[in-house]
């Protein structure tokens, strides 16, 4: 470094700077000639490789946990019949389908995980160990809207496709939105659409909603969502009070409303949030009150079959809405439950079906590229119709990149036959009921922006 | 200006540049030599090391460091929206705003000591952390996360006639993206220079003076000094520190969440320096490491990773071993740093650095270099860590 003679206690500061200047200089100089010297078109271009690998990161701990888990299911399954093993589920339904159970471009799939915490921090931090130590050509995942915008926002720069898991926020797809992120799950605008006239003619025109909102991107836009299509049906709205994430207790939520004039609750809560608040509302006895003449009545616009599962007994008769329930009769739904029941026991979650669609639909694209190429596998995912994989015909709109499909609005069953029967179907809402123009003003704000190949 | 320190000052200084700066070749074999982990060591050694000038010169053990690292972050990233994308000034305002932030809780907090301190500093942290959760979400964004956005201002690149096209901008160092590997040196650099100022502020009068606080804080006032003062400074360095860590943070990946300023947060860090050896300079730096390499690459395993590296044994013998084993990894990462946090705080009090130092006094004069200089100065540590 320096040729000086002088001891190093004479040293002054200035030296001392100069020094580790030129030593780091030196030390980095070769990495960031090599950044782009991998010689590829892309970023983790698998190449002549016989693998390739794709990056689960879904909540292993904190309030989504439980969606986060019959997540990392579905990937084990759609990883197990894309290289040909099991039954095949969907491969066998899916149309059109490029599928043939020999990997993904004839190359093995393999998979690595982690764990998002339901942080962003978390969850960004594991999607660049998945990007930059184990090469992955895609992530999926997410469980919380929060997470997995935070994700989608990595993945566009670093330039990797991001097939979204479970997010609802209208913000994945709208305010936010990237041109290397998909979503194929429904969002909160959908519910809202879907579920109006369902609860126009089961509770009439008259209501006053109270609103309990989880405090980020997802419940912000729920209830935004909810308030819009209950407001068009003549309802009005009494207060709407966000609430933390995994807040635990929301019993100091709960008694305000027992002395409030509403005379509906709107639980714009997820996974054990919603578990927890629904059951205290129960046991605060809202649904034994009547207000203004009229029963209360509980609405949890984003239902799904596990939480139904932790609520138990108080679901019974609770109106919701879902992307997807294992009861449906179609080819692809009955394929994917059939697999899904024999290797885990138990029937998917809507969470572990889009993973699963998601996986598969990604599979589907690169097939039909041709390559691993981010921006042809966006090209080739962009304005795609595709049908048998359980919601019916099914586009991935390109403005927006978001699927357009029916939607259930379902009720928590009265008499359940097993312990996994607990939510009946109302009514499968056509697609063109909750469709939005691409910049429709929940929606807008945000620009896709230009695919980024990362290399 | 060196006479007291003398030549195993810069021996270890040196020792340490070069482990930093080579620790892409080094931790290649760990399967940790990737970008942003190493990023992550690097910040959080930064942040270790800023809060062992509060815990290991003075005994005061903040518990609510974190709040300091998330306005550091929400610092930065709202420079980034209105100034500029250059990290330099990000970096500048993140310091100031969490040294601001620092002497006004410092103020309150340091009038009273032991327990009391350590709760309320807590308190502020966790009065921060719900502000910045849900009350300020204008300034925070909540749980989301402060992000940028394609219609930021930002005035000085403006001005300059860069302009955000299609994509995001991302930051960068004079036109050096600091995402990635160049973020390593980066933040490698800084960790540096900060290992500098602690070092020569634990040899300093002022060092000294801290230190004496430390062992008998009473017996200080009856001589004369107002120890206050000595505190709060030390309590702002440190505070200066952490928003510097998080001010890297966001060098690294331009995103600020609420949760970098929860109480676990700042429980990991007090975590960090006792396991790396509270009172010594590098201590906090390898319990910094330790941590962050267990969740990062102990969280990832899976049963199919376990069963792929068990697969030598027989099956039946297999198939306990990977279950057993698979409580310890994945989720259960948490598990096994417990366990590591306990051994090494009943067998090993005064941290790795204590382990370092026993092996080194067991071999004689074969010590490594950077040890060497640690055991000479902390002769008295581990009485705090208790």
């Amino acid at each position: 470094m320096s040729n000086k003679k002088t001891p190093l206690s004479t040293w002054t500061r200035r030296d001392v700077l100069k020094a580790s200047a030129a030593s780091t200089a030196i030390a980095g100089a070769p990495m960031f000639f090599s950044r782009h010297a991998y010689g590829a078109d892309f970023l983790n271009n698998p190449g002549d490789g016989k693998t390739v690998t794709l990056g689960f990161n879904v909540p292993q701990s904190g309030a989504y946990a439980d969606e986060g888990a019959d997540e990392l299911r579905a990937f084990e399954l759609a990883v197990e019949h894309l290289n040909g093993g099991g039954d095949g589920g969907m491969l066998n339904t899916m149309q059109p389908g490029n599928l043939k159970g020999n990997g993904i471009l004839g190359k093995k799939v393999e998979y690595v995980t982690g764990d998002t915490q339901t942080k962003s921090d978390a969850a960004r931090a594991s999607a660049k160990r998945m990007i930059e130590k184990d090469g992955v050509v895609m992530v999926s995942g997410g469980s919380s809207s929060g997470v997995a915008i935070a994700v989608q926002g990595l993945c566009q720069e670093a330039g990797i496709i991001f097939m979204a898991g479970l997010t609802h926020s209208n913000d994945t797809t709208g305010k936010d939105k990237k041109a290397n992120g998909f979503r194929h799950f429904f969002n909160g605008y959908m519910s809202g659409a879907a579920l109006g006239p369902v609860l126009e003619k089961a509770y009439g025109k008259d209501r006053r909603a109270y609103h309990l909102t989880a405090d980020y991107t997802w419940g912000w836009t729920q209830e935004q969502s909810i308030q819009a299509s209950t407001e068009n049906i003549g309802w009005t709205t009494e207060q709407k009070v966000l609430t933390p994430v995994g807040a635990g207790d929301f019993s100091q939520y709960i008694t305000p409303i027992l002395n409030s004039d509403a005379d509906t609750l709107i639980l714009n809560h997820y996974g054990k949030d919603m578990i927890n608040s629904l059951t205290q509302a129960v046991q605060f006895g809202l649904r034994d009150k009547s207000v203004n003449g009229k029963d209360f009545q509980i609405i949890v616009p984003l239902y799904s079959r596990l939480m139904a599962q932790g609520a138990a007994e108080n679901v019974k008769g609770i109106y919701g809405s879902t992307n997807w329930h294992w009861s449906l009769q179609d080819e692809g739904s009955k394929a994917f439950v059939k697999s899904f029941g024999a290797k885990f026991g138990n029937p998917p979650s809507q969470a572990a079906h889009t993973c699963y669609v998601q996986t598969l639909l990604y599979a589907d694209a690169a097939e039909r590229a041709g390559t691993f190429e981010p921006c042809q596998i966006a090209k080739a995912l962009e304005g795609h119709k595709f049908d048998g994989m359980g919601n019916g015909p099914t586009e991935y709109r390109a403005e927006d990149h978001q699927c357009f499909k029916d939607v259930l609005v379902v009720k928590g069953k009265e008499n359940p036959s097993s312990q996994f029967d607990l939510l009946e179907i109302v009514e499968v809402t056509p697609r063109a009921q909750v469709e939005y123009a691409p910049d429709h003003e929940m929606f807008a704000g945000g620009d896709l922006g230009s695919c980024n190949n990362g290399a | 200006m060196n006479k007291s320190s003398g030549l195993s000052d810069w021996v270890l200084f040196f020792g340490f540049a070069a482990v930093v700066l080579t620790m892409p070749l080094w931790l290649a074999p760990f399967g940790a030599a990737y970008p942003d982990l190493m990023q992550k060591f690097a910040i959080f050694g930064v942040f270790a090391i800023g809060f062992n000038i509060l815990f290991g010169l003075t005994g005061y053990l903040s518990f609510g460091h974190a709040a300091f690292l998330g306005a550091g972050s929400y610092a930065a990233i709202w420079s980034y929206k209105a100034l500029t994308m250059n990290v330099v000034p990000a970096i500048l305002f993140a310091v100031i705003v969490a040294g601001i932030f620092a002497f006004l809780i410092g103020y309150v907090s340091l009038r009273r000591s032991g327990i009391y301190f350590s709760i309320l500093t807590l308190a502020f942290a966790q009065m921060s952390y719900n502000l910045a959760y849900s009350v300020l979400t204008p300034i925070t964004n909540g749980e989301t996360g402060l992000q940028l956005t394609l219609a930021d201002p930002r005035v000085l690149d403006a001005m300059v006639g860069i302009e955000a096209t299609s994509s995001l901008p991302l930051p960068n160092f004079f036109g050096i993206i600091t995402t990635g590997i160049p973020g390593f040196y980066f933040c490698a650099t800084v960790l540096i220079i900060a290992f500098f100022i602690s070092l020569r502020i634990a040899r300093s009068p002022f060092g000294m003076m801290l230190k004496a606080i430390k062992s008998n804080q009473t017996r200080m006032a009856y001589t004369g000094f107002n120890t206050r003062p000595y505190l709060l400074w030390a309590f702002v360095i440190s505070g200066m520190y952490a928003g510097l860590a998080g001010g890297l943070m966001a060098v690294t990946d331009p995103l600020a969440g609420a949760e970098r300023m929860q109480w676990t947060a700042s429980g990991e860090v007090v975590l960090m320096t006792i396991l790396g050896g509270a009172g010594t300079l590098v201590g906090p730096v390898i319990g910094a490491a330790v941590i962050k390499y267990f969740e990062n690459i102990f969280s990832a395993f899976n049963k199919a990773e376990l069963q792929q590296i068990f697969s030598a044994l027989p099956d039946g013998l297999e198939n306990i071993v990977v279950s057993v084993a698979s409580m310890f990894v994945g989720k259960g990462w948490h598990l096994t740093l417990g366990l590591l946090f306990m051994i090494v705080v009943i067998f090993l009090p005064g941290g790795i650095m204590e382990g370092v130092r026993r092996i080194g006094r067991l071999m004689g004069i074969g010590k490594k270099p950077e040890t060497q200089p640690v055991s000479v100065a902390n002769s008295q540590q581990g009485q705090a860590n208790g």
